[in-house]
């Protein structure tokens, strides 16, 4: 995974809450077996309407997505983070996040930034007109007007995304732990972990 | 002395493989689901960085998302083609990951095949205290046996796929205490949909919720499937409820549930699981049962619930501003007004099915409705579809399928059909549809379809009367 140091650019000024999967990406899509080619499902209801923010060409190739509460909810599929992926976006800020798309999210190398309802309201304001930069390192959200969001972010994560980690590698090398551990359930409850083929 | 715990931390606490300083944990997955839908690119990473599966025989494989939902084998028992290549693919992709990396698979036309979340328990495969994982959000179902049970996306897949395990944080806690009986004509589902309400549809994000109380405790190991599945509804990753002699009745004697002198260790550990008197829960919401009418969805959230006595809301009413323009959105996209009366609103399609609520239960109290009735003539398409095979051949031996038939509803082979319309059963762009599934989301059975979640019951009520209805007036 390519390391995740700071974004800087325009955002899409989208902001609507209960954004589910479904609406990232629809289940027509979901039947791709590769993680790419996702773009064009994209959005494809909010495309549908006249004036949406990923029409307009004000905002092509934004890497910042602001939205609203509860994003991503509702489907466990991947795609949504492939999609997003796929516009080229590296960021969603908004004010919570599905627990189920900020970890698919994570694995993608795509940085959620959870902030208050106020400070996205100021973000989707700047965001017509201006760049915003949000930087991983420091924690902190920025615009050229001076405004100054610090976001909280899990250091396990954080670890993960700077420094770009293949997280199946760094389970792997606890493998001793994983065998010693599944001794010893084979010992106390054996029917849980027995070989139930 | 130890601290009272929860069911929760107690499942947590004996999968804890490795504790890391920053609170990430790695923890020990005993059961894997597998489907064809969110699989391939896991496997497909796997063969990449030449890794193995590290616990095959604690996977198990089937296919559901895609599957057409009529005959899968011709009389010569030969495969019935699948039309949509792309389709065809996904599937052709587990049959061959299945075997190549030496995981168990339930073939499509197998009388064991069937939705995953239907599978699992009916097998005996998902288990009291056992930490069971698949890439579908609706995984929480599983917590209905007492399992810690989550969906996980594909990347996630693979983790579990080479390691057997997950990193993950420790959830909060919440508990939803039920009290009461719901009455008559009022199903699981429909307290579910309260439940759903109550929270709102991000109320459980960062939760593990645990329900308790009279209506739960009294509730069948079927209702309680129901209750679980809806849990990521609320935004809740798992929706877990203490395993009790019901669950014990419901497993014993299946087919991957353990036997002889296992089963009696097993029952010895599922006993101490359940949470300790004065455990404590991060956050605790309470119902009465009681209080619960039969309930549908009026909006694309699956939060938007009202009585089926009650109106379609006017946007204006919700105290917040984004839930105003949220609530204008879907009535837009519903074709509805705000103050119509649900009972006026007809139907075009009905569904009964989905992970949610299609086992023998369900297709009994939807077969109760339809029993010497016939179904509405605007009606364009009814479809039934049982969750797995056994649960098909069970209705069958029980004469449902007749009475579905006989009314005018097409009786379908197991799948996930049209709750997210992944094969050919959809609904058409501007209709409505009564839908048993769990989601009414934009576009989500089909574009431009317009979904109405509610009971088997009420489904069934809707497709007689060609509009939502009130169970409790038509069986009364």
């Amino acid at each position: 995974m390519e390391p995740f140091k700071q974004v800087e650019g325009r955002a899409y000024p989208f902001g609507r809450k209960n954004v589910d999967t479904d609406v990232i990406i629809p289940a027509e899509y979901l039947k791709t077996i590769s993680r790419e080619g996702l773009f064009e499902g994209a959005f494809k209801v909010v495309r549908a309407e006249e004036g949406n923010v990923f029409d307009d060409p004000e905002y092509a190739g934004a890497p910042i997505l602001i939205a609203g509460d509860n994003f991503g909810c509702g489907s466990s599929r991947e795609h949504a983070a492939w999609a997003l992926n796929d516009m080229g976006i590296r960021v969603v800020v908004a004010p919570s996040f599905s627990d189920i798309f900020s970890s698919n999210a994570f694995k993608n190398g795509i940085l959620a930034v959870e902030l208050s309802q106020a400070a996205i309201n100021r973000l989707m304001e700047v965001a017509t007109t201006d760049p915003i930069t949000v930087d991983l390192e420091n924690q902190v959200v920025t615009t050229p007007f001076q405004d100054r969001f610090e976001f909280p972010i899990d250091a396990f994560r954080k670890s993960c995304l700077v420094a770009g980690l293949d997280e199946i590698g760094l389970t792997l090398e606890s493998g001793e732990a994983i065998a010693s551990y599944e001794q010893q359930v084979s010992a106390a409850r054996p029917w849980l972990i027995k070989e139930t083929a | 002395m130890n601290q009272p715990r929860t069911l929760y931390e107690k499942i947590w606490d004996s999968h804890v493989v490795k504790r890391r300083d920053d609170g990430t944990c790695i923890v020990f997955i005993d059961r894997h689901l597998v489907h064809e839908v969110t699989s391939p690119q896991a496997f497909e990473g796997l063969r990449a960085a030449g890794r193995p599966v590290r616990r095959p025989d604690l996977t198990l494989a089937v296919a559901d998302h895609n599957l057409p939902t009529t005959a899968r084998r011709d009389a010569g028992g030969n495969r019935v083609p699948i039309a949509d290549s792309m389709s065809a693919k996904q599937l052709e992709a587990l049959e061959a990951n299945a075997p190549a990396f030496g995981i168990r698979y339930i073939d499509d036309a197998a009388p064991e095949q069937g939705i995953v979340h239907v599978v699992g328990p009916e097998q005996g495969f998902t288990l009291p205290g056992c930490t069971l994982v698949c890439g579908d959000s609706h995984t929480a179902a599983h917590g209905a046996l007492g399992a810690l049970a989550f969906g996980i996306g594909t990347s996630e897949v693979e983790h579990v796929l080479a390691t057997q395990t997950l990193l993950l944080k420790q959830s909060k806690s919440m508990e939803v205490r039920v009290e009461g009986t719901l009455g008559f004509g009022v199903s699981p589902k429909d307290l579910v949909l309260a439940i759903v309400a109550k929270l709102g549809a991000s109320g459980g994000t960062g939760y593990v919720v645990e329900y308790t109380g009279s209506t739960i405790r009294d509730m069948s190991i079927e209702g309680r499937l129901t209750i679980s599945n809806m849990s990521i509804e609320a935004g809740a990753r798992a929706g877990l409820i203490a395993p009790d002699e019901k669950t014990y009745a419901y497993l014993k004697g299946r087919p991957y549930a353990p036997t002889g002198a296992d089963w009696d260790a097993a029952l010895a550990w599922w006993q101490s699981l359940p949470s300790d008197q004065g455990a404590r829960y991060d956050k605790r919401v309470a119902l009465d049962a009681t209080d619960i009418a039969p309930n549908v969805t009026w909006g694309t959230s699956p939060e938007d619930v009202v009585p089926i006595t009650g109106n379609v809301p006017d946007p204006d009413s919700f105290a917040d501003e984004s839930k105003r323009a949220a609530a204008a959105k879907s009535l837009d996209y519903m074709g509805l007004t705000p103050g119509q009366r649900m009972q006026d609103i007809p139907v075009d399609n009905i569904f009964i099915g989905s992970c949610t609520n299609s086992r023998i239960e369900d297709l009994r109290a939807a077969a109760a409705v339809a029993k010497g009735r016939k179904i509405a003539g605007g009606i364009k398409q009814a479809l039934v579809v049982p969750g797995s095979g056994l649960v098909k051949r069970q209705a069958e031996e029980e004469g449902l399928d007749r009475i579905f038939i006989e009314a005018g509803f097409e009786w379908r082979e197991p799948g996930c059909s049209m709750c997210l319309g992944m094969n050919p059963d959809k609904v058409p762009p501007g209709q409505r549809c009564a839908s048993t599934s769990n989601r009414n989301f934009v576009g989500r059975q089909g574009p431009g379809a317009r979904t109405h979640l509610l009971s088997p019951a009420m489904a069934a009520a809707a497709a007689i009367t060609g509009k939502l209805a009130d169970i409790r007036e038509m069986m009364g």
